[in-house]
Formats: structure tokens, C-alpha cells, sequence
């Protein structure tokens, strides 16, 4: 008999999903929006329901700090913060990588300071974009509770060893109850193996972990772990197709939505999606050619299916979440573009700045999009535009 | 049981451990210097079970440019701030796995290693949690060569008044640094862990003993090691251990533990030599004069009064 969905914060669905994956360790230090993920941590820890050591840092660089020691020793781990913790922790960001140490790390995205502000954009994650982490999105619940399962799969595999970050966006997907299916502890159990680390500390088989490169090794080592940042495309998909197969539930790195016979298609990434798609149906019943595409899988960046994906449209408009300063495109447009550029007949691409420190996301906004897009194919755009913006 | 009581295997010159250096030798540490002195015996004197997580600093640098290492037990380096969150997630993870029979049901002492400017600036605050958090078989070892040797020299919090460096220079309007040394162990044991102790290369069985008591007493442990620096303190190459043993005699930097918070001084110095006799062989006080060493003296009195009350206050 199908599992029925229960009614449930977004938030504890992925402590819940912790539990269920049996973490180890978990080391993190609060922060709005991600509070509630660790706080449920917290409480399934002190009830006996999760047999894990919760460590509470003083600090989130502290957190992933931690979080690269325990990985090293080999215990499933799992962190979760949001904007200034991120930033915070940066540079650990930039080392755990790397040094090949799998954690699972969840981002309720949230907006970076200055001005300080609790709402959702993705500004703290695209501030780490190039730190060689695996970065997937959610745009529901039950991605949210699926995506936390499969990263540990994904990370700890011995062909990969790579950290994972599933975004979710704070508040609007993090704080909403949704009806989420809750697998059994026995079917997660059976889709994911024991945390096999080969490489580890170990009194019986000493290594040292963290050496000092200089000019004539570094690059190499910096290209090793891009090698198998990229090569870890196809493990994602088959741990998605394994998935599927284990729990019925189907996930993709890309997303399309009534896009075959697109004239005009939207790109996003998040909880936005669900509100681009209904947008798209209105315009669609109106009789506009518009479809979607939603990236799920940001790094490695699934360069070949969007190409596939992006190729036959006329116009490709893009939502960036992050304000670009002092360039002219935001960090989702950029890629899009550079996966274009050696089409034969390229796509016109344009950029579109959005929901900014929890600005609200409408229908109407893509519908702006789409209009603003439909005049910009007669010429122009040299920069993103920020949508809803007072000036 | 108390901490004092804790029974551990005592180092003397005829159990002195034989064989293979934990530290190998071959390491790239400036001929004559104290801090990888320190950390040889320390590591020698725990053996080899035991997992080491270093900060950023002369003896990461020195020990492990790859693909070579000079550690023969299991090592992480991360960063410059952060050994004692690396090594608080470390120890979790192993009692964790211990618990849970992943590994083998033995307690492996994890020992972050940090400099002064590790341990007393940059990763003060890193410390303070995992000494609060109470990780069981946590011992940080804190090698005090009074300044950022591994960058050129820059002064610390732990750089003593009067010293010469590249960022409290002396000069017509500065006499060097200008504040007082930090008081490390006080902070530390303020923290109330069970075990904090100094200890100094010359006096190395003393040394030796107190990272094997720390490893032996379950809760955090402190070790603030002396760790010369010849190069970074104008000194005299061979000059490392005599200087370990004159700051200890000048009552300079006594050796003592506190245990439960209790203080012991470990070796009571009843006819110092004077203060002056330590800073002469050192370039970075040449500058000063005999009224900054009379200054220095009276602090030094000061400060080593205040440990006999302490350590009279709580009799063991
Ligand atoms: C965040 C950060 N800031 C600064 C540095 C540069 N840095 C590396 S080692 C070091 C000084 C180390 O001094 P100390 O901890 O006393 O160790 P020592 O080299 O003297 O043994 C500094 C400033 C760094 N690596 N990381
Ligand atoms: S600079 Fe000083 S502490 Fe660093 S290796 Fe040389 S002597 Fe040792
Ligand atoms: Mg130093």
C-alpha cells in the first residue's frame, strides 16, 4: 500500500530525513531560517530517537569546522545554516571539498547583510558557487525530505567524497507545512549503504589530511577535485534514478515544464518554480508560447541537458535571485549564456533580478518577464533588470 | 576519582620511549628550534595511538608539504583558527562510532596542536567552545613562541612586553610591544576542565608526563608549552634549551598544573636569576632599557606572587 503524505513543516521533514538516514554527528549553530532543522535535530537527538552527537559550536565556522573533522573520521554528518552563517563559514567551505569530506549541509536561503534581512533570495549560496561543493535546490517538500536522503547517498559514494548542499528557500519553502511522504526507516535503510570511508583517520592506518601544496602540485590538486566535481553528474543521476526506483518518486537535474513548443522559456531555480508554472498555464491559456525550465542540480552544472533543453527556444529568460554587483549578469544567467554560446543558432538570453530579501514572487512578476522579454528581442538588454523595483 | 588521582604511566630517563620519532625527522623547522622540539617530545611521549589536528602555523608548514609528511599518526590540517572545532568534531565522531561499534572500543586522545596566534587570538574563540563543550578525550597543546613566527614574525597576544617585532616594532616612539603577555592557562582554566598545564622543552620529562596525564584524565586538557624561536627571537641557535630552562628559573614562565582547579607549581624557584639574564641572549629586547627591565622584573614578581597564593589557596 502507497505511504500516505502527512501534514508537516518543510523544515523538520529534513531533520526527520537526518534521522532516518541514521547521521552520525551533527555540529550547527542557529540561525533564522535554518533554526528550526536543528532545533528538531536537537530534540530527536535528547530523545534517544536519533543516536547521534550534536555538538553545539559556538559559531558556524565552528559548525562546518567540526563538520570536516568528524567527516574525516569517518561519521555521516550533517550541518545546516543560512546566509551570514555561510558567509561565515566561507572559507571551511572552500577546504571541506577538497579535502574530500562528505557532509550534508541544508541552506534555508536567506539574504546576505548589509542591510540585514531574514528573508529568502539566494545570495548566500551563490556567494560559495565556485567552492566545489555538490549544490542541488528544492522546490517542494517532499524534494526537500528526498534531496537530504539522496545527498548523503551522493556525497559518501567512493566514486564522489563530496560535500552536499541542498538549498531550500527560507520561509517559503522552509517554514510551510506540506504534505510530505515520510519513508520508513527500513526502506531508507535498504536505498543507503553504510558511510564506507576508505580514506579516514585511523590509529591502524595513519594518513595525513591537509597538506601544504606549492606552485607545482597545487593546481593539480585544485583540478582533481573539479574532475570529480564533474564526473559526479552521472553518479547524481543514477542515485536520482536509484531513488525512483526505490520510492516512486522521479527526479531529474533539470525540470521542464510545457516547454517542447516554447517560444519564450523561463529558467529558475526554488520554490519560485511552483508560481512560474502557474503563471505559465494563465499565459499559456491566454496564448502565449511559454514554457519552464527549473534547475535542480546548480554545481556540477548540467551543461549538456540544458543546452538540450534551451536550444530550439527563441528566447531563454532567466531568474537570478542574487543581486550581481558591478557586473552585468547574475550567476545563473552567466552560465546559461556561457552553455549557449557555441550553439548554432543561439537563443536570445535575458536576465531578470527577482525576489530580492523576501520580496514577493507573483504570477504577475513572470508575466512581466515575458512581456519585457517579447520588446527585448527587437534589441537590447545590455544588463539584468530587476523586476518590481522602485526607482 | 579525582583528576589528580587518575594513574598514568610515568616517563623517567630509563622509561624514556625507544624507537621510531612519532614526528619523523626530515621536517623543514629552522635549525634550533624550540617549538618543533616541544613537539617532538610531546608526540614521542604518546605513542602512536592518538590522532593530531594541527593549525596553520610553523609546525603545519614545516611538517607536511606534499606529498611529504612528517606525521606517522593520523593527521588533519584545516585551517589557522579553527584546531579545536576540527578536533571537537573529530573526538565526536570517534565516540560516536565507538558507540555504535564502527570502530574499535578504545579511547584515542585527539590532540589539536596551535601557535600562540592560533591559540590566544585568531582561535581563542574556537577554543573556548570545545574547552566548554567538554569533549572528553580532547587535549590542545598550544606551542608558545610568542609571535606569528610562520608569517614573519608579527606580534601576538602571547608576545611578551618589550619584544621586537615586525608589528610592534622599536622605534624613537615605541619601546616594541607594548601589553603585557595574555594569561592563557587563566583563561583556560577559567573554562574549569580538569587538566591545564605549562610546561617547557628543557624541562622534558616534566613535559613528557603532563601530555600523558592529560591524555589520561577524561575532559578537555590545556597544555601552554614555551617553544624558542631562534630565528624570530634574534637568538642564538643552540641557545633554544638553555632559554627553556632560564624563563622557567627567572620565574619568568613557571611550570605548574591545575588540576580540578586546583593549582600545583611544579617546580618551585626559591633564588631566581633575574629577568635581565634571560632577555640579554635574546635580540628582540636589546633595545630596552635598564628601566624597562626593572618594569619587566617587577611584573614578573607580581605575577609569580599571585601563582603561590594561587596555588597555596587550593592545597592538593
Ligand atoms: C584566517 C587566516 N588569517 C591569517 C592567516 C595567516 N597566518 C598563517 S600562520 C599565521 C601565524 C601563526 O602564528 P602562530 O599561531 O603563533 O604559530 P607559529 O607560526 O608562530 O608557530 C598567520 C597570521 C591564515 N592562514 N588564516
Ligand atoms: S621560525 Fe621559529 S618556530 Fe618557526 S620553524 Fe623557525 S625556529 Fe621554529
Ligand atoms: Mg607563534
Amino acid at each position: 500500500m502507497a505511504k500516505k503524505p502527512i501534514g508537516i513543516e518543510v523544515s523538520l521533514a529534513v531533520a526527520e530525513a537526518v534521522k532516518l538516514c541514521d547521521a552520525d554527528v551533527v555540529a550547527a549553530y542557529p540561525i533564522t531560517p535554518q533554526t528550526h532543522i536543528v532545533e528538531h535535530l536537537s530534540e530527536l537527538v535528547a530523545n534517544g530517537e536519533l543516536d547521534a552527537a550534536y555538538i553545539p559550536v559556538e559559531s558556524e565556522h565552528s559548525a562546518m569546522s567540526s563538520c570536516i573533522g568528524s567527516s574525516a573520521a569517518g561519521a555521516r554528518t550533517f550541518t545546516a545554516t543560512s546566509s551570514q552563517g555561510l558567509a561565515l563559514m566561507n572559507e571551511m567551505i572552500y577546504i571541506a571539498p577538497v579535502l574530500r569530506t562528505p557532509i550534508v549541509l541544508a541552506i534555508a536561503n536567506r539574504a546576505l547583510s548589509a542591510p540585514i534581512n531574514i528573508w529568502n533570495d539566494h545570495s548566500d549560496i551563490m556567494s560559495v558557487r565556485d567552492a566545489g561543493w555538490i549544490a542541488v535546490f528544492a522546490e517542494n517538500g517532499q524534494e526537500a525530505l528526498d534531496l537530504t536522503i539522496m545527498a548523503f547517498k551522493i556525497g559518501e559514494r567512493p566514486d564522489v567524497r563530496l560535500p552536499v548542499s541542498l538549498n531550500i528557500d527560507g520561509f517559503t519553502l522552509s517554514h510551510f507545512i506540506e504534505p510530505i511522504i515520510i519513508p520508513d526507516h527500513e526502506e531508507v535503510q535498504a536505498f543507503l549503504p553504510p558511510n564506507e570511508a576508505t580514506v579516514k583517520l585511523d590509529v591502524a592506518n595513519p594518513i595525513s589530511i591537509g597538506l601544504l601544496a606549492n606552485p607545482e602540485t597545487y593546481t593539480e590538486i585544485r583540478k582533481a577535485t573539479d574532475d570529480i566535481l564533474l564526473a559526479s553528474k552521472d553518479k547524481v543521476i543514477e542515485v536520482f534514478k536509484e531513488f525512483g526506483k526505490a520510492f516512486g518518486r522521479h527526479y531529474r537535474v533539470i525540470e521542464t515544464y510545457r516547454h517542447e513548443d516554447a517560444e519564450i522559456v523561463l529558467v529558475t531555480m526554488g520554490s519560485i518554480s511552483e508560481t512560474a508554472m502557474t503563471a505559465i498555464d494563465e499565459m499559456r491559456e491566454a496564448g502565449e508560447k511559454v514554457g519552464l525550465i527549473r534547475i535542480r542540480l546548480w554545481r556540477p552544472f548540467p551543461v549538456e541537458e540544458l543546452k538540450a533543453a534551451l536550444v530550439s527556444a527563441k528566447v531563454v529568460a532567466v531568474v537570478d535571485r542574487h543581486m550581481v554587483m558591478g557586473a552585468p549578469n547574475g550567476p545563473v544567467c552567466l552560465e546559461i549564456k556561457s552553455a549557449l554560446y557555441d550553439a548554432l543558432n543561439p537563443p536570445k538570453v535575458f536576465n531578470f533580478i527577482m525576489g530580492l530579501g523576501g520580496r514577493d514572487v507573483r504570477r504577475v512578476d513572470f508575466k512581466t518577464v515575458v512581456e519585457r522579454s517579447k520588446s527585448l528581442v527587437k534589441g537590447g538588454q545590455s544588463s539584468f533588470e530587476i523586476v518590481g523595483v522602485y526607482e | 576519582m579525582r583528576s589528580a588521582d587518575v594513574p598514568y604511566e610515568k616517563v623517567t630517563a630509563k622509561t624514556f620511549p625507544k624507537g621510531l620519532d612519532t614526528l619523523a625527522s626530515g621536517h623543514r623547522a629552522c635549525q634550533g628550534c624550540g617549538e618543533v622540539l616541544a613537539l617532538r617530545l610531546l608526540l614521542k611521549s604518546l605513542g602512536s595511538e592518538f590522532i593530531a589536528v594541527s593549525a596553520t602555523g610553523c609546525m603545519e608548514v614545516c611538517t607536511s608539504t606534499f606529498p611529504q609528511s612528517s606525521w606517522r599518526v593520523p593527521w588533519l590540517h584545516v585551517a589557522f583558527e579553527n584546531a579545536a572545532a576540527v578536533a571537537s568534531g573529530v573526538e565526536s565522531a570517534l565516540h560516536v562510532l565507538r558507540k555504535k561499534g564502527k570502530i574499535p572500543n578504545k579511547r584515542i586522545p585527539v590532540v589539536a596542536v596551535a601557535g600562540d596566534g592560533g591559540t590566544a587570538d585568531i582561535g581563542l574563540q574556537a577554543l573556548s567552545g570545545a574547552l566548554e563543550r567538554g569533549h572528553r578525550d580532547f587535549i590542545y597543546v598550544c606551542l608558545d613562541n610568542e609571535a606569528y613566527m610562520n608569517t614573519g614574525i608579527q606580534r601576538s597576544s602571547a608576545t611578551p612586553f618589550g619584544a621586537n617585532t615586525t608589528t610592534s616594532p622599536s622605534g624613537t616612539h615605541s619601546k616594541g610591544q607594548h601589553t603585557w603577555k595574555k594569561n592563557m592557562p587563566a583563561i583556560a582554566a577559567a573554562h574549569g576542565v580538569p587538566y591545564v598545564a605549562t610546561a617547557s622543552p628543557a624541562f622534558h620529562l616534566d613535559l613528557m608526563n603532563k601530555i600523558r596525564r592529560a591524555a589520561a584524565i577524561e575532559g578537555p586538557a590545556y597544555l601552554h608549552v614555551y617553544a624558542p624561536c631562534p630565528t624570530g627571537w634574534r637568538m642564538k641557535p643552540e641557545l633554544a634549551v638553555e632559554c627553556s630552562r632560564l624563563v622557567v628559573n627567572s620565574r619568568i614562565f613557571p611550570l605548574y598544573e591545575v588540576i580540578d582547579g586546583h593549582y600545583v607549581i611544579n617546580r618551585k624557584v626559591d633564588n631566581p636569576i633575574p629577568v635581565a639574564d634571560y632577555l640579554k641572549q635574546q635580540g628582540r629586547f636589546r633595545h630596552l632599557k635598564p628601566e624597562d627591565v626593572e618594569l619587566i622584573q617587577a611584573r614578573v614578581n607580581l605575577e609569580y606572587e599571585n601563582l603561590v597564593k594561587l596555588a597555596g589557596t587550593f592545597p592538593v
